[in-house]
């Protein structure tokens, strides 16, 4: 049995690929968004410590969880371009950047939101709040590097140190909760041990987590064909699309 | 979760601003992104259609 591993690895055959799958992740992330919003507003009991402040970690988390996580999958792409210079690997690393930019936004954004009613504060320096500001700045540091380097190829080579080098960043937020004493509480959910919540609650949050997940492929792939269409524009196949879609 | 009123649900139990505050950023952020997206979309075909077969014909 052959597979053919690297079908998919030029821009011209994943382009209508990434269209379809695009389009399908769109459609289950908003399934997972509906079904997640209403099981933590309408199933999802109030809390007896936060009252109803508590409903924000249905984005929170889920957010944060994805600031690390494209992350990490934006450095995968970076680094297996660098390691098999395969242009497409650039693309999608460039694809996924702006996407990890904005959860890391949300889970600032929605976090300093909950911070102010619970802690008394829109934002300390904690080491989980420190350490994922530091993650924002590496998505813009990596996409104005890229912007700032005309050649693509050279400015994929470039981001891709950044991203390699910026990797260390995510164990220090992910364990920054246990590593210190800090002002963020430690995971509720956590890969090792049982989660300590209600379970409404948690399936609220991780429906809304794969909400968000879908969402990211879905955008990151339609990053992507745009990002394809820019660097290829002088082959033979984009101009033949432009002409279809004409 | 019953809220009983619709006042009840968007008051959020005292909590609205930080609740609503939270989700319609997430949502306006993500329709932006959206728009963007397709915005760039277009204007890369926009130019394809310009320069693509410009560039084609000078080939001949």
């Amino acid at each position: 049995m052959s597979i053919k591993w690297f079908k998919y690895s030029s821009p011209q055959s994943f382009f209508p690929l990434a269209g379809k799958l695009a389009l399908w992740f769109g459609a289950l992330a908003l399934v997972a968004c509906g079904v997640g919003l209403y099981v933590g507003f309408f199933v999802a009991p109030t809390d007896a410590q936060q009252g109803e402040a508590y409903r924000i970690i249905f984005i929170h988390v889920p957010a944060a969880w994805m600031s690390m996580f494209l992350y990490l999958v934006m450095a995968f792409w970076a680094g297996l371009g660098l390691a098999f210079n395969t242009r497409l690997s650039g693309m999608m690393a460039s694809a996924i950047a702006p996407t990890g930019a904005l959860f890391t936004f949300l889970a600032l954004w929605t976090g300093s939101l909950w911070g102010k009613p619970t802690w008394g504060t829109w934002w300390v320096w904690d080491a989980r709040l420190t350490s994922e500001l530091i993650l924002l700045f590496l998505y813009f540091g990596f996409m104005a590097l890229q912007a700032a380097i005309d050649d693509p190829r050279r400015a994929d080579k470039a981001g891709a140190v950044l991203a390699l080098v910026g990797v260390v960043n995510i164990p220090i937020i992910y364990f920054s909760v246990k590593w210190w004493n800090t002002l963020h509480q430690g995971a509720s959910v956590s890969l090792t041990q049982a989660p300590t919540m209600a379970a409404t609650m948690l399936t609220g949050m991780v429906v809304m987590a794969f909400g968000f997940w879908f969402y990211s492929i879905a955008a990151a792939l339609m990053r992507a064909r745009c990002i394809m269409l820019e660097r290829e524009r002088a082959s033979e196949w984009v101009a033949d699309y432009g002409r279809g879609s004409a | 979760m019953n809220w009983g009123s619709w006042e009840n649900f968007l008051a959020m139990g005292g909590y609205a601003f930080y609740v609503w505050g939270s989700y319609l950023v997430t949502l306006g952020l993500v329709i932006a992104e959206i728009v963007l997206l397709a915005l760039r979309k277009r204007s890369v075909l926009a130019h394809l259609r310009l320069h693509g077969t410009a560039a084609r014909q000078g080939d001949r």
